[in-house]
């Protein structure tokens, strides 16, 4: 159950994370009901108003709409869910240049460095 | 719901609590920490009016706290202390006769969700399985407030994770407010909306979880450590 999170990050964040990922993996659709506050606090083994917490979080980010008495769904606007993809790949590349650039990597060996790995990944 | 005003505890010349200021509010789980000896327990048997205080007051939902608040608080000892000779049944029955907001059902369905075996008798159980009997009775009450002390104390951790479970699945936080005590926070950190922490009988810290994380960067053990130095 511990390790399913990060022990210094809040845990309603992570969760909020899980469902991007989700979405972004194309797990959960545009429209998509997400599970009872209930059911995903049981899953994932955290407090009822924890998940609460993640559900207006997203709901604040507009990638989810509460409906009241139904629950809360993924937002059914595309465009915010194409947003969310290149914002979380715009991460993943940050972390990334960040990190090559702290051990003194130049930008051309990144490229060159990622261009290989890349081609490498396809043979 | 929970209000203890500049309440002291002394137990002969050894002070247990000192001038502690508290309000706890409906609809939380929160941990109580701190060290063994720190005033955990006392804090809780002065909640539930099993203890009273030498100075101060103590309110559950306006009432000040006696003998009587049983009626609206649940508690959890953390001793192992029931009829030996009951079967899981009897304990729950008993229970039910002691407690008008004792939810037969609910219970049934927390004592098969623990798989616990309604026929067995209690000195026949694994002290894990009566650690399970105790979360039973104790949310088998639709108790405003439920106190537990130490419900995981030297309890294996697959018990511990069902008894984790059986508290996010059961207890209910639209009107119920759960204070646990624990001395390894690791244990609860996941579950908990805030958490006091305790030390030589006074309050040194009460915050909300997540917003320790987020604002300190830090994991709640190591925000403990450095508080508690």
């Amino acid at each position: 159950m511990a390790d399913l999170f990060h022990s210094s990050k809040p845990i309603y964040e992570q969760i909020a994370e899980l469902i991007k990922k989700q979405i972004i993996r194309g797990e959960l659709h545009a429209g998509d009901k997400l599970p009872s506050v209930r059911e995903m606090a049981i899953e994932v083994n955290v407090n009822p108003n924890t998940v609460q917490r993640t559900y207006r979080e997203l709901e604040s980010m507009e990638i989810a709409r509460s409906k009241r008495g139904q629950g809360t769904f993924v937002t059914e606007d595309t465009e915010v869910l194409a947003a969310i993809r290149e914002e979380m790949k715009a991460e993943i590349l940050q972390n990334f240049t960040q990190q090559m650039y702290e051990m003194g990597y130049s930008k051309e060996e990144i490229k060159r460095g990622l261009a290989d790995f890349l081609k490498e990944r396809e043979d | 719901m929970i209000k203890l005003t500049d309440v002291t505890k002394k137990y002969g010349t050894k002070t247990a609590l000192e001038q502690v200021n508290l309000t706890l509010s409906k609809g939380k789980l929160i941990g109580l920490v701190g060290e063994n000896g720190s005033g955990k327990s006392t804090t809780l048997k002065l909640i539930a009016g099993l203890n009273h205080p030498t100075n101060g007051e103590i309110t559950v939902n306006g009432e000040k706290v006696t003998r009587k608040i049983a009626s609206s608080v649940s508690y959890l000892s953390e001793l192992d202390e029931y009829y030996r000779f009951f079967t899981v049944k009897d304990a729950i029955e008993f229970q039910a006769s002691q407690f008008a907001d004792f939810d037969m059902e609910k219970a049934y369905e927390i004592m098969k969700f623990m798989k616990l075996d309604p026929e067995k008798k209690l000195k026949h159980l694994s002290k894990g399985n009566r650690g399970r009997v105790k979360i039973v009775l104790t949310l088998g009450r639709n108790a405003p407030v439920v106190l537990m002390d130490e419900p995981f104390s030297g309890l294996d951790p697959m018990v511990r994770n069902s008894i984790v479970k059986g508290l996010i699945s059961f207890v209910d936080l639209e009107k119920q407010l759960i204070l646990i005590t624990t001395h390894e926070v690791m244990e609860v950190e996941n579950i908990l909306d805030e958490i006091v922490a305790i030390k030589d009988g006074s309050i040194i810290a009460h915050d909300n979880v997540d917003d320790i994380r987020k604002e300190n960067e830090q994991s709640i053990v190591d925000w403990m450590t450095e508080i508690y130095e």
